[in-house]
Order: C-alpha cells, then sequence, then structure tokens
C-alpha cells in the first residue's frame, strides 16, 4: 500500500492542516508517513499544498511527481493539479467551490459539497475536516477513529473546544461519499 | 627605597611591542591595572582583534580570545552569555569598532550586553600602514585620502560613537576620554574602573572611548601628537560622560 | 527508546542539538531555515540554554565563535545565502580550533535565489568556502530521523576533533515531517580544560587564536590540522551502499535526491533492470574507496544533484575513467523527477 496524496486549495481552507492530521493518523497506525508542505510565503488568500506519502514501505523519494490521490478544495487547485493524477487515481474536488467536473475520464473522481456539509453545521471553517471523513472512507487505510485520537492530541487549546463539532463534520464527510 | 610603581604581573616583562608615543601602551596598562585591582585577573576574558591591539595577547597574561575584524561585540555576546560571571573585556580600534563592526557594537550595546568596551580611537588604520579611519578627521590625510579627508568627496564624516551609542536603551555607561597628557591618563583610569565596576554589578553595556595618538601614521612626532589630539581632535570628539547610569548626560558641546 | 513523534526536519535537529547538550544557539531569521531559530526561542530557553536573535548572520556564527571559546556547545543554523556570510566565520573556527555546529538547510542560488531545495551549496560545503585550507565534516541527512540523529553525532565530533562540523541539509529536509525517534545522546565527555576560556584561577593563560606574524608559525598549525583531517577523513567516513552488488548502473546522490534516486532503484529493479545507490552520508570525507571499488566491476554511474553538477566532480576523481558518468541535475530548486531520470537510464541501458 502507497498512497501519495496531494491536498490544494486558497490559503485559510486548512490545507495544511488536513495534511499534517493525516500524517499524524497515518503514524498512530505504524504506517510510514512524509509530510511536505508549500511553505515560505503561502499565507491566507493565496494558494497552498502539501504532498502527504502514506505506505507500508520506507517512503522513498518525499517528493510527489504524480499523485494517486488528489484532494482540491478549490477551482485553481483543480485546474492546476488534475494533469498529473495517476492514470486509474483518485480526485477529491469539493463541489461547493468547484462547479465544473474534470475533463479526465481515466481517473475516479468524488465531487462532494463539504462547504455546504460544514455550513449545515454552522460554520465554513470545517470543511476541510469535512473532506478529511470523505477521504478516509476513500483511502480505506487510516480509520476514523484513529483520527478523532489524533485529534485530541494533536489540536490546540482553542480548536478542543471545537472538537465535536469538527468530527461530527468529518463523519458527515465520511458518509457522503457512496463508493 | 620605597617602591611606588612597578610593572603589572598582568603584563609579561617583555619590551612593549608598540611604536614610540603610541597611546596602546599606557592604555594596556590602565586597563590590566583595572582589572588587578578589581581583583579580576583570573577571571578576565581579554578581546583583542584585528589592529593593532592583536599585539596585546603578546604579552598580556590573561585568557585572551582573537575574534575576527569587528566581530568582537558578537563573540564577546558568545563568551559572556556563555559565562555570565566572567569579566569581558573588549579592546578595539576605530576600524574594528566603528567600520567593519558598526553593526555589531550597535547590536551588542542595544541588548545590554553585560560588557566593557574599551574603544581606542586613533583616527586612523595602525596595522594596516595609515588608511582612513571612520574617526579620521575632516581633512586629515591618509594613505586612503591623501588630499585630506573629504565628506564633500563622498568621504564621510568622522562618526562620534559616544553620542551614535547613548541613545540605545543598553547602554549603562558611555565616556570619552584622552591619554594625550598625565590628567588625562588619570580621568581614563577612572572611566574604565567604572566600565568595569558597571560589569561586574551587572549593569549592562559600557563604553569607553579613549582618543590616543598614532604618531607613526600621522606623520608627526609623539609630542607634536598629543598637540593633535588637544588642538585637533577634542573639538570634534569633545571629552566626558555621554551617558552615566543608564542616564543620558545633557551637554551642551554640540 | 523515546517515543515517535511526527516532526518537521528543522525542528528535529533543534531538538536533537538541545538534547546533545548545545546551550549555546545564535541565528537569523531566514527562509526555509526559520523554524530552527524558532524552536530554540522557545525550548532551548525554558531548558536554561541561550538563544540570541543575532543582526547577521556574521555576529550569529561569530557568537558561536565566543560560546565556543568557553567550551559550551554552541551552534548555529541558516540557509545558503546566510550561509555565505558565515564563511569568514567557519575559517575562523577552524583556524582558532574551536568545535561548532554549523545548519545549512539550503535553497536555491546564486544571489538571493528561492527558497526552494538545492544542493548548490556543495562546493562551498566540501571545498572550503571560506579562505585558507580547511576541512569540516559535512553530513547529509535524507530523512528526518537521520537528520536528528547526525545532529546529536555532529557536536560530538565537533568536540572530538576541535573542528566544526557542517549539517547540509535542503528546504525539503527541513521543512517535510517524519515520525522520528530521539535516540539517546553519547553522552561522551570531552576535557576541553586545556583550552577554554575563563575561570582560569591555578593554570596558565589561554590564548584563541588564528593568527601569527612569526615566520613559519602558521604553516606549522596547518600541518597539526592536516594531521586532524587526515585523522576525520579516516574515521569518519559514513556511506550507504543499497542493492549495488549485481547493479548495472549505480546511482550516486545524497540527501533529497538520494531518496528520488531510491525511488527509480525500487522501480527499475521491479521491471528487471539492475540499478543501485551509492549514498555519501558524509560528503567530505567522501567515500571515494567505495566508489572506486564499485567502478572495477560496474560500468555505468548515474550522479544525481539538485545543481548544475557539483558532486560530480568527487565521483570523476574517484572513477577515474574506468566507467562511464552520467548526470542529471536540476539548478536553482528544480527538484529532478523520477520520470526524467527513468528516461535517461534506460537510453544509458540501450546504449
Amino acid at each position: 500500500m502507497e498512497h501519495k496524496i496531494i491536498f490544494a486549495g486558497f490559503g485559510g481552507q486548512g490545507v495544511i492542516s488536513m495534511g499534517t492530521l493525516m500524517a499524524y493518523a497515518a503514524m498512530a497506525e505504524n504506517k510510514n508517513v512524509t509530510f511536505y508542505p508549500a511553505y515560505g510565503i503561502a499565507m491566507r488568500g493565496g494558494t497552498a499544498n502539501c504532498s502527504v506519502i502514506i505506505s507500508d514501505d520506507p517512503v522513498a523519494s518525499p517528493v510527489i511527481a504524480f499523485p494517486n490521490i488528489l484532494v482540491v478544495m478549490n477551482e485553481p487547485s483543480l485546474d492546476c493539479f488534475t494533469d498529473r493524477l495517476q492514470e486509474g487515481g483518485t480526485l477529491l474536488a469539493n463541489s461547493s467551490l468547484i462547479r465544473k467536473k474534470a475533463a479526465r475520464k481515466d481517473i475516479r473522481s468524488f465531487y462532494i459539497p463539504v462547504n455546504d456539509i460544514a455550513e449545515e453545521l454552522g460554520d465554513s471553517r470545517m470543511a476541510n475536516m469535512a473532506m478529511v471523513g470523505s477521504l478516509l472512507k476513500i483511502m480505506n487505510t487510516v480509520t476514523l477513529s484513529t483520527v478523532f485520537q489524533t485529534m485530541k492530541k494533536t489540536f490546540s487549546p482553542k480548536l478542543l473546544k471545537v472538537i465535536d463539532i469538527n468530527q461530527e463534520a468529518m463523519k458527515k464527510g465520511f458518509h457522503a461519499v457512496q463508493l | 627605597m620605597k617602591k611606588v610603581y612597578e610593572r603589572n604581573n598582568i603584563a609579561f616583562d617583555m619590551p612593549s611591542p608598540y611604536c614610540p608615543g603610541c597611546g596602546h601602551g599606557v592604555i594596556h596598562r590602565l586597563v590590566i591595572d583595572a582589572i588587578k585591582e578589581a581583583g579580576q585577573e583570573d577571571n578576565t576574558i581579554f578581546m583583542a582583534p584585528v589592529g593593532c591591539s592583536i599585539l596585546a595577547y603578546t604579552y598580556l597574561d590573561l585568557d585572551i580570545c582573537q575574534p575576527a575584524h569587528g566581530r568582537t561585540p558578537a563573540a564577546a555576546t558568545g563568551i559572556k552569555r556563555a559565562l555570565p560571571d566572567s569579566l569581558v573585556v573588549l579592546y578595539q580600534g576605530d576600524g574594528d569598532l566603528a567600520a567593519i563592526g558598526t553593526a555589531e557594537i550597535i547590536h551588542a550595546a542595544n541588548r545590554g550586553e553585560n560588557i566593557t568596551a574599551i574603544f581606542v580611537n586613533n583616527a586612523i588604520y595602525g596595522m594596516t600602514g595609515g588608511q582612513m579611519a571612520p574617526t579620521t578627521l575632516k581633512g586629515q590625510k591618509a594613505t586612503t585620502c591623501p588630499f585630506g579627508r573629504s565628506p564633500e568627496d563622498g568621504q564621510g564624516y568622522p562618526i562620534r560613537v559616544c553620542e551614535l551609542l547613548q541613545s540605545l536603551g543598553g547602554v549603562t555607561y558611555a565616556a570619552r576620554t584622552s591619554v594625550h597628557t598625565a590628567p588625562n591618563v588619570l580621568k581614563t583610569k577612572k572611566a574604565i574602573q567604572t566600565g568595569i565596576e558597571n560589569q561586574m554589578e551587572k549593569k549592562g553595556f559600557s563604553i569607553i572611548e579613549i582618543l590616543s595618538a598614532c604618531p607613526v601614521n600621522w606623520g608627526l612626532s609623539p609630542q607634536k601628537s598629543n598637540e593633535f589630539i588637544a588642538n585637533e581632535m577634542i573639538g570634534y570628539f569633545p571629552l566626558g560622560d555621554f551617558k552615566k547610569d543608564g542616564k543620558i548626560i545633557q551637554r551642551s558641546d554640540h | 527508546m523515546g517515543e515517535k513523534q511526527l516532526m518537521k526536519g528543522n525542528e528535529a535537529i533543534a531538538e536533537a542539538a538541545i538534547r546533545a547538550g548545545m546551550t549555546c544557539y545564535f541565528g537569523y531569521p531566514i527562509t526555509p531555515q526559520n523554524e530552527i531559530p524558532a524552536y530554540m526561542a522557545k525550548h532551548l530557553t525554558i531548558r536554561g540554554g541561550t538563544f540570541i536573535q543575532a543582526e547577521s548572520e556574521i555576529a550569529a556564527i561569530n557568537m558561536v565563535y565566543g560560546a565556543a571559546c568557553t567550551g559550551a556547545r554552541a551552534m548555529t543554523s541558516s540557509s545558503s545565502p546566510g550561509i555565505s556570510l558565515k564563511q569568514e566565520g567557519i575559517s575562523y573556527l577552524v583556524g582558532a580550533r574551536l568545535p561548532a555546529v554549523i545548519v545549512n538547510i539550503a535553497r536555491g542560488g546564486p544571489g538571493l535565489g528561492n527558497i526552494a531545495p538545492s544542493q548548490a551549496d556543495y562546493f562551498q560545503a566540501v571545498k572550503g568556502g571560506g579562505h585558507g585550507d580547511y576541512h569540516m565534516v559535512v553530513y547529509t541527512p535524507e530523512t528526518v530521523q537521520e537528520a536528528a540523529d547526525l545532529t546529536m553525532k555532529a557536536f560530538d565530533v565537533a568536540d572530538e576533533y576541535r573542528n566544526p562540523v557542517l549539517i547540509l541539509g535542503d528546504a525539503i529536509l527541513g521543512q517535510m515531517m517524519e515520525p522520528l525517534v530521539f535516540k539517546e545522546p553519547s553522552g561522551k565527555k570531552f576535557d576541553k580544560s586545556s583550552w577554554t576560556l575563563g575561570n582560569r584561577k591555578g593554570r596558565k593563560s589561554h590564548l584563541i587564536n588564528s593568527l601569527s606574524l612569526t615566520e613559519g608559525v602558521v604553516e606549522q598549525w596547518n600541518w597539526e590540522l592536516k594531521k586532524k583531517f587526515d585523522l576525520m577523513a579516516e574515521r569518519e567516513l559514513m556511506v550507504e551502499e543499497y542493492m549495488v552488488e549485481d547493479a548495472d548502473v549505480i546511482f550516486v546522490a545524497y540527501g533529497t535526491t538520494a531518496r528520488i534516486c531510491r525511488s527509480v532503484v525500487h522501480q527499475t529493479r521491479k521491471q528487471g533492470m539492475k540499478t543501485g545507490l551509492i549514498r555519501p552520508i558524509t560528503v567530505w570525507p567522501f567515500p571515494t574507496e567505495t566508489i572506486a571499488g564499485h567502478a572495477e566491476k560496474t560500468k555505468h554511474f548515474f550522479v544525481v544533484e539538485m545543481s548544475l553538477g557539483q558532486m560530480i566532480e568527487d565521483v570523476r576523481l574517484a572513477i577515474l575513467g574506468n566507467a562511464k558518468i552520467h548526470f542529471h541535475g536540476r539548478p536553482g530548486g528544480g527538484i529532478p523527477a523520477e520520470a526524467d531520470i527513468l528516461k535517461q537510464l534506460k537510453a544509458i541501458l540501450q546504449s
């Protein structure tokens, strides 16, 4: 098993948080993992992306040229990264903000309205958590309960106050995907 | 016969390596006397960087660090932070402190590093053979300003270091003295003692700027060199305290 | 053994240094190594050490020089342009025989370049970026775990030889997060009392210095340094040989590019191509003999670097014309792509 995942979106959409949460959770399940963020001046409002490799074997190259899973939170990211997705790879797109479909036919695509899911729960900032839920269902490598445990360990005190509702968003994202 | 003056045993028993009429020998003696009187000879780390001051470590029996040119306050910072109870004495010339090492002295002073800087201002580069220093006076000749220093021609103005540093919060003491006459030598001794006491009392950064002669590179006799200090240098670099116990001294000289 | 943690390379280096007994850190902000000073500002000070955000990289390396004079374990870190600024200080550390650890999380250059990963500081690191005849051990970790392990080791090696040690990483190593377990520091004790400054009571005074104007003295110092460099070269070499025994093509790469090559080795082995990897873990000393040994039976060596080709010169000197050398490099922050390496590899194997 080796998942090469790229997460991409606007700065402020919690793209880096998605990647780090997955990395922590994968580590908790004793997987080999490497997380590599776009760094430096990627601030709120700009574009942000990060790469996460989760593998049974030690990770060789930490650089993902061609991901087998692509998670895009906005349309520019879809435009930018879809060509790089491996043949037969999986696309997860935030259909609340992405109105079009990917042009490629050789990939599996899931369109999940994660902003809408988050807004129903009261805060669109949880869209990233809903997306992590969807990703977990599709990947079937890391469990929801591991991620919940990880959130308890890694969330800042400020975020811990809203952990329940974030977990709720994640569950909704999980169930929003039909395989 | 009663002995009233003798060699300070911090100095090895050897001839001074400095040129006739040079102020370094006198200033070294004042510094080591102050260290000895404070009972700090086993606790002192003496910083002798680049310039004529390098000659200090050939004849001073102290722990000595020779840092890179101008980096004296940075290296002294490293030493003092690692050994906060040691007495760290910087001995810098005008090229070292006010040209290549300007950033380091300003920031060490501003952090209030608890160290004592002895700044020997002879308005010239001595060791390298008489080039223009940041403190070379307007009109003064040097090998790299052979027609006399001309700020109008882009050679800059002589930098007044005490005036520059006194505004910084970390500076507890800034004074300018001279060694061109005996009374001034005694005042210099007092200022050095104050700088060392400040450090022992953990008051922060002290600087004692000392006007000193460089007869060889000035092209003057030792006597004429002392007259140059009296008649030319002091007019531009006024003597006295600029900051004491962290308080800026209000002055009317400029 | 401690608990498994997920950390950025930069943070792992910082934490490993603190665990190795480093008490004095001095640095200046520059991307992509900013997590190191930030970590020190928080964790080193809490644990009783000294952190100073210096006014420049030049000041920082000279603060290291000062702290090292007292026997304290001292360290600085920066990225390429900042490391250029430290070269004078590094030369002085060697000249004055002072131990220190310097970390370069390298970025694209020349000039201000960019903040992307690069290996274009190889020459500067191993050929002496500063003035004078000198060498220092240069470690090139490829994972976060190895970055932590080698950081701890670097302090011992620096103390053992009274010489600076460089850790040469790149932006990927600094920025990526991987799980790691901190090993116990070696606990080796080094008696520095014969040369350190301060607390002089009961002994002769010490001078820390790299200058003498007396004829022949500096030459003599250099001969003594050479003895030390020879000893370092003999004892401190680290190299990994991966699937090289039957290889038709051996990659030579270090750090991040070694990992990329390792991926290519995995892929090509699956397809029946016999490839292997020699990974210098120290690039000084360089594994000349290791490479030369394989050049007797392997015909092709494939050097991959994030530069226009720097380490390749040392590979050439090792191979001395006994095998063919191929090169794939990406300068200025470019990262070699596995597909491009693979394409070039296939062409080599078909030739």
